[in-house]
């Protein structure tokens, strides 16, 4: 009896230990939250007057006014870059366009060998301007004709490489009279292309004289249409390559000559 | 911002005179770049042979050695096989560009050829 008495009154005890510690633990945490309480209270702002209020209310409408200005200003920036980045574009092609009229110019100025000027016309036709068929045609002054040199691409447009055209008579007869250069809208025309009427007819002329005649056909598949830099080609072409053609052609024949008279000088030198 | 390479050597393979000029001159837009140039296949074998080239340009349709025969031959010389290629093909063939292509050329471009693409397809071969 004594004994449970005793091991009653033992875990009181120690019951009443525990509510002790949890008490003090308790009145401990208190403590730490007054003086929390106590800091946040005499923290900056806390309290701030009613001028403190309106200084920083000031302050944030500075800023968000200066940062509208910072959105504005980049605004017109990216616009700048991109009106940057699109003239970058431009004097890109423009600078792709000079250069192939360089090469053109040059190429059909490095010669005087005639069937070489003719083959460099055709590279620049189909490497430059991108034709699959065309012809090269040079008029005959004595029968007024314009006849084939070259062509390109006669599968694709037969009869390409017999044609012949009078001037005045036709559509190329035409360009050969006016001097000026003939261009189908294939669109409007519903691609009724034939050998009378190409895509392009660009007569070659040496001043106002009309010396031959580029006619275009077909042009690569991967090509849809004339572009600005073919036009600028075709002229090039109207211009340069009829001298190159021509002063060519002048220098086979001179050249024909001289080996005549040379030949007939040694046949002299040779018989006295 | 991806640098490109400095002082590249090109090998250039065409035929046609015009165009090898406008591809050496759109080429001249890298930094001391030096272009050589071939007229066929076997000319372009013969210029491998004596120097270092870091990237070869060559069309497909060419006399005595076209552009295909030159790839599959580059690409199984242990010593040439990691240049880059780029192939030059005249038409839209697709048949030429996917044998080209399938022999171990990198990349190709279409004639007419835009100096801008020309410059792209390069760039993204030669970036460092």
């Amino acid at each position: 009896m004594t004994d449970d008495v005793s091991h009653k009154a033992e875990k009181f005890i120690e019951l009443f230990n525990k509510g002790k510690e949890f008490t003090e633990e308790l009145l401990k945490e208190n403590q730490k939250l007054r003086f929390r309480l106590a800091s946040l209270e005499g923290a900056p702002g806390h309290g701030a007057s009613e001028d403190e209020v309106s200084g920083l209310k000031g302050q944030i409408e500075l800023l968000a006014e200066e940062n509208r200005k910072m959105t504005e200003r980049f605004r017109l920036v990216e616009e700048e870059n991109k009106d940057f980045a699109n003239r970058y574009v431009e004097v890109e092609e423009q600078n792709n366009n000079l250069a192939n009229l360089y090469v053109a110019s040059y190429q059909l100025h490095s010669t005087l060998d005639f069937r070489e000027v003719i083959q460099i016309v055709q590279e620049i036709i189909i490497n430059l301007v991108g034709a699959e068929a065309f012809s090269l045609l040079l008029l005959d002054e004595k029968t007024n004709d314009l006849k084939v040199i070259a062509s390109e691409g006669s599968e694709l447009m037969p009869g390409l490489e017999q044609m012949t055209a009078r001037v005045g008579e036709g559509t190329l007869g035409q360009v050969a009279r006016t001097g000026q250069s003939y261009y189908v809208n294939h669109d409007e025309d519903g691609g009724a292309i034939s050998l009378d009427r190409p895509l392009a007819a660009v007569p070659l002329k040496i001043k106002e004289h009309v010396i031959g005649m580029i006619v275009i056909y077909k042009l690569l598949e991967q090509k849809d249409s004339f572009s600005a830099v073919d036009y600028e080609l075709f002229s090039l072409l109207a211009a340069h390559a009829a001298t190159a053609i021509f002063s060519s052609k002048l220098y086979s024949q001179s050249e024909r000559k001289l080996n005549t008279i040379q030949s007939f000088l040694d046949l002299l030198t040779t018989s006295t | 911002m991806p640098t490109i390479m400095e002082n590249a050597t090109f090998l250039v393979v065409e035929d046609s005179p015009t165009m090898r000029q406008l591809i050496s001159f759109s080429l001249r837009r890298f930094r001391n770049a030096k272009i050589i140039e071939a007229v066929d296949g076997v000319d372009a074998l013969k210029k491998l042979s004596g120097q270092k080239i870091d990237l070869i340009l060559t069309d497909i349709n060419m006399p005595v050695m076209d552009g295909l025969k030159l790839v599959s031959l580059v690409r199984q010389n242990s010593q040439l096989k990691d240049i880059p290629i780029v192939i030059i093909t005249t038409e839209g063939a697709e048949e030429d560009r996917e044998r080209g292509m399938a022999l171990g050329a990198n990349s190709y471009i279409s004639k007419p050829i835009q100096s801008s693409h020309l410059i792209k397809t390069i760039t993204e071969l030669l970036t460092v």
